[in-house]
């Protein structure tokens, strides 16, 4: 009998710590896992330009806290625009209307995320809402593309002999 | 013309061992349903190769951790990139290392315990024995041990992986100073629950894979002290291969 229950024992401990590290993995290393009951949350959607490489669950911050993720990405065939939904957590639900969304990225390679600012409208952004102020990702090639111009620009100025050859390269780019 | 005699006679050996290992699976899954009903013998085999296996993989998930962690940093500290360090070796070992070095250590542990016990009872006439008394050792021996082996090793490589990010926290963020918000949140946004699905199957198709060679080997010993111990021995062998083969295989379909 003495045997059996220290076998019991061990085996139930085993099984039991098995499965605590399951739900560990399944929890805590992932954001978008098992959800027991999603906390309260509301919907507000916006309509971006260009949205870069932004993916669904990118975080939605406000002055550097989180306060929601991306839940859907669409594209809107109409006026051409990546229209993101973003799910924020109820607790943050006093975010006046005239708020703006801008894509920004963290550190400078990291992945895409939406971080907010806090317009002075005296009403709040509803369930379903529109942010209408929006500025889209800031893609790092574009930015090359206008400092390449930009230099041979000023390149060109300074040395009016090489403006010639470079000057035409420059209008390109910039268009 | 000797040598390709030989070779033909190989394949012909190797196939019909494959063979006779699927009619073995098959055999041991008709007796799965009556082993079922003795969940008491399975108890005991789930703590023979699972509990008794708990301290290795423990030690083992938390060195490999550590290991990862050191690497890991000293290599995305080139990029600059040292915060990855928890996605990294989340993903690292939750989809590859914790399957694959749990189902290693497991055929080392409780695969050759199982192959050289049932070889001993082989050696010793007491299958032979039980097979007289009318009782089907592939259901009294055979089954209970498959079973407990299945069952343990997914739970056994789940907790190697927690057991390795506690070791590469523990390097990463303890001794070389990454930021501990960012160690976890980064592990959070990178690991998907794909990726934790992946090696749950993994693992579980393992556990299959290392306990039927394991009773297989042992069930088909030649009955001598020599042969227990050759089947020991090809336990391990065959399955490291098979489960460094398969992991490919799993890998490349998931």
């Amino acid at each position: 009998m003495r045997r059996s229950n220290t076998l019991n024992l061990g085996t139930g401990a085993f099984v039991v710590l098995g499965f605590a590290a399951l739900f560990f993995l399944t929890t805590q290393t992932t954001s978008r896992g098992l959800s027991f009951g999603s906390p309260p949350h509301y919907d507000v959607t916006a309509k971006f330009d260009n949205i870069g490489d932004l993916r669904v669950g990118a975080p939605v911050s406000m002055a550097g806290v989180e306060i929601g993720r991306v839940a859907h990405i669409d594209f809107d065939t109409k006026v051409y625009k990546a229209v993101v939904l973003m799910r924020l957590d109820s607790k943050y639900n006093q975010i006046p209307s005239d708020s703006d969304a801008s894509i920004y990225t963290q550190g400078l390679l990291g992945g895409k995320f939406i971080g907010l600012s806090a317009g002075g409208a005296e009403t709040y952004l509803k369930d379903k809402g529109q942010i209408d102020f929006t500025q889209s990702a800031f893609v790092l090639e574009n930015l090359i593309g206008q400092f390449l111009a930009n230099y041979a620009k000023s390149a060109g100025q300074s040395s009016p002999a090489a403006s010639k050859t470079e000057a035409p390269a420059a209008t390109e780019k910039t268009k | 013309m000797n040598l390709i005699n030989e070779l033909w006679q190989s394949l012909i050996d190797a196939l019909e061992g494959l063979g006779a290992v699927v009619r073995f699976l098959l055999r041991i899954l008709m007796a799965t349903p009556s082993a079922l009903l003795r969940f008491d013998l399975i108890v005991q085999q789930i703590f023979n190769s699972g509990a008794l296996s708990l301290v290795i993989i423990m030690l083992s998930g938390l060195f490999v951790g550590m290991v990862l962690g050191l690497q890991g940093f000293q290599l995305l500290e080139r990029f600059g990139s040292a915060q990855s360090l928890g996605v990294a070796a989340a993903i690292g070992l939750v989809k590859e290392l914790g399957p694959v070095v749990t189902a290693l250590l497991f055929a080392g542990r409780a695969g050759t315990a199982l192959a050289s016990e049932i070889g001993l009872m082989r050696a010793t006439d007491q299958l032979s024995a039980m097979e007289m008394m009318a009782v089907d050792p592939i259901k009294r021996v055979v089954a209970p041990r498959f079973l407990g082996g299945v069952i343990a090793m997914p739970l056994l490589a789940a907790i190697f992986s927690v057991i390795g990010i506690y070791g590469a926290q523990l390097v990463g963020v303890q001794i070389k100073g990454v930021d501990s918000g960012s160690f976890w949140s980064q592990m959070r946004g990178g690991v998907n629950l794909a990726d934790i699905n992946q090696g749950i199957i993994k693992s579980c198709i393992f556990g299959v894979a290392c306990s039927l060679i394991a009773v297989y080997e042992g069930y088909h010993a030649i009955p001598t002290a020599a042969g227990v111990g050759r089947a020991t021995t090809r336990t391990v062998v065959t399955s490291a291969v098979v489960v460094l083969f398969l992991d490919y295989l799993l890998t490349a379909f998931l």
